[in-house]
């Protein structure tokens, strides 16, 4: 983050840490959620909020900021654990989290949430809109950037490879495609349910610049946002990031059925004790 | 080579041509008046750009892309991409004129529309070329149920504009409007009719064209054009019709509609190009229900079925919605 930091000394690993736990203690409030994907997804937030992207806390919509859409609507509680560390959503709306009247609805919206720049929940979605956006902001000659998350399971939905195929032809440099490819979605292994293999080859034939790289490797992550925004070609950027769902609670890593978690009550403290075990010093 | 006798004269088959003209024979008409009025309005509006999938010049959206290249969007046969990028375009502070076909709209990318412009009261602005039947390609082609489908979506205003003359005025009309707005598009020639009623479009209003004492038809669209013909064919055999048309069917003018409707002794016929179900017709219905207003009422307009493929005069003939065939009807209810 280019901005004046928020405890600037506070390390990556500590933020992916706290973004862990931020979901965890949301899941929590409901007893469940996608909490698998919050965790595995959480060291990509930590280096897009954290060191990639340039943004104003208290101004969520200030003109400069990078866009970063939540294609994945039921995410939302991963990227609330993001606007939480951020400063973006205030951390006592924590315990709100899918409850009536509450900013932080399970699918993410965007008229609800403050950072949240576009309703998910039906997927496929976000590409398109990010070319839009990534289009409208080179209109205005604006620098910012378009970052985009979205799944494995959306490459089933042919609006993703429009938006592939539309970026490229744009060449749309301001725009940066993060994958998450945990390999699970609502019926089971996304490359079972649908073979998306090979996926970086799919990606370059289609005109951007891919890199895959390990999501739960921060030092690699960082890496992979870094060749991303400074890369000089004029392609669309693509990051395809192999995670491992509930990484960092590792009873939670090995469950078998883990796209929508319920989790009993005893366990939430586990979970807990458990991601506090594993932190990194 | 031997010359080719010349081949007898015989009738030209009638066509069911994806692209037919539904300007009657003799009828004036004004070529691309929606590519035009974009063009005129967009000198004043830099933030206007014109988006389409593959149908820019089948949408007139060409005339724009002429005008301002660096303001046309190609983006490809992929409409769902079109109305994603078209509110990406909108949260970037443009006003996209996004343009296909009714159907591809409404059918194919309705969730898109849905989810990331109504849903969020994005200032995009669709224009669908062959709404309701305005083609004889078949039902692939043929939007009958687009009205139905907007009416249903928050936030969406939902324009059946008649003529070209209102076309010219519902343009700028629909960008100074904040928030989506849904509006069926002639294009080509269009006919040339509300020109000679001292007619000006205002959004949201429902406008008397011609009153009479019998029959009140209540109609939209191109169906205003066939309203004010049966209104002067009926005149011959000494029946008053009045037509009122309402080219904003969401939301709707119910006060100029209850005030109409409320007459006594006339009969009200509500005549869409459309299915009769969920579209004016029954939004009409509902008005009037809803208000305690209980006219005979009468629905002029394209049945549940999937239509036929064949030539336009034929087809409305057939449907009903020709101005003979409406004549006819209208006669009978008599």
């Amino acid at each position: 983050m280019q901005t004046e930091p928020l405890g600037h000394n506070v390390s990556l690993a500590e933020r992916a840490y706290r973004i862990r736990r931020n979901a965890l203690l949301m899941g929590e409030v409901q007893g469940q959620g996608y909490i698998g994907q919050a965790l595995d997804i959480a060291d990509v937030l930590a280096t897009a909020y954290f060191h990639a992207m340039t943004y104003r806390p208290e101004d969520p919509e200030w003109e400069g900021r990078d866009r970063f859409l939540l294609s994945n609507g039921h995410y939302a509680i991963a990227l609330y654990a993001a606007l939480i560390e951020a400063g973006i959503v205030p951390e006592d709306e924590l315990e709100t989290y899918g409850s009536d009247g509450s900013r932080l609805p399970m699918s993410g919206m965007a008229a609800y949430t403050p950072g949240m720049e576009m309703s998910g929940g039906s997927l496929g979605l976000g590409l398109s809109i990010a070319v839009g956006r990534a289009l409208g902001l080179k209109r205005k000659g604006s620098s910012c950037r378009v970052f985009t998350l979205f799944s494995d399971g959306e490459l089933d939905e042919g609006s993703v490879w429009e938006a592939i195929m539309s970026a490229s032809h744009w060449k749309l440099d301001n725009l940066i495609g993060i994958v998450d490819v945990n390999n699970q979605q609502a019926d089971g292994p996304s490359t079972q349910v649908m073979a998306f293999e090979p996926l970086v080859d799919k990606l370059e034939a289609f005109g951007w610049f891919v890199q895959r790289v390990d999501g739960n490797d921060l030092d690699a992550v960082v890496a992979a946002f870094d060749a991303a925004t400074s890369h000089t070609e004029p392609k669309p950027r693509m990051i395809v990031c192999d995670t491992r769902m509930g990484c960092g609670v590792p009873f939670l890593e090995a469950r078998e059925k883990n796209h929508f978690i319920r989790v009993d009550e005893h366990e939430w403290q586990m979970a807990l004790e458990a991601l506090e075990a594993g932190r990194k010093a | 080579m031997k010359p080719v006798a010349p081949a007898p004269t015989k009738t030209r088959l009638k066509t069911s041509a994806m692209i037919a003209s539904i300007a009657g024979e003799g009828q004036r008409t004004k070529p691309a008046p929606f590519g035009h009025a974009l063009v005129e309005l967009a000198r004043s509006r830099p933030d206007i750009i014109g988006m389409t999938a593959d149908l820019g010049k089948y949408t007139d959206l060409h005339i724009f892309g002429q005008a301002f290249p660096d303001r046309y969007y190609q983006m490809g046969m992929a409409e769902q991409l079109l109305m994603g990028a078209a509110a990406g375009m909108a949260h970037e502070g443009m006003v996209p004129f996004a343009t296909t076909y009714a159907v591809f709209a409404s059918r194919r990318a309705y969730d898109f529309i849905h989810q990331t412009i109504a849903e969020e009261d994005l200032n995009v602005k669709i224009a669908c070329a062959l709404p309701g039947l305005t083609s004889g390609y078949g039902p692939s082609h043929q939007a009958a149920e687009d009205l139905a489908l907007f009416r249903a979506m928050p936030n969406m205003t939902v324009i059946d504009p008649c003529d070209a003359h209102e076309i010219e005025q519902v343009v700028p009309a629909m960008a100074a409007h904040q928030g989506p707005v849904y509006m069926r598009l002639l294009r080509g020639k269009v006919p040339l009719v509300l020109d000679e009623y001292d007619y000006k479009f205002e959004l949201g209003k429902a406008k008397l064209l011609r009153d009479g004492a019998d029959v009140l038809v209540i109609s939209s669209g191109i169906m205003t054009m066939r309203a004010l013909e049966v209104a002067a064919a009926l005149e011959a055999d000494k029946v008053g019709v009045a037509v009122l048309h309402v080219p904003t069917i969401k939301p709707l003018d119910a006060e100029t509609i209850l005030r109409e409707a409320s007459r006594s002794g006339r009969m009200v016929v509500v005549a869409e190009n459309h299915t009769v179900i969920g579209g004016l017709g029954e939004a009409v219905a509902g008005l009037l229900l809803r208000s305690g207003v209980t006219p005979i009422f009468r629905q002029i307009g394209l049945p549940d079925e999937f239509l036929l493929a064949g030539a336009l005069p034929t087809l409305h003939d057939h449907y009903g919605i020709s101005t003979d065939a409406m004549s006819k009807t209208i006669k009978g209810w008599l």
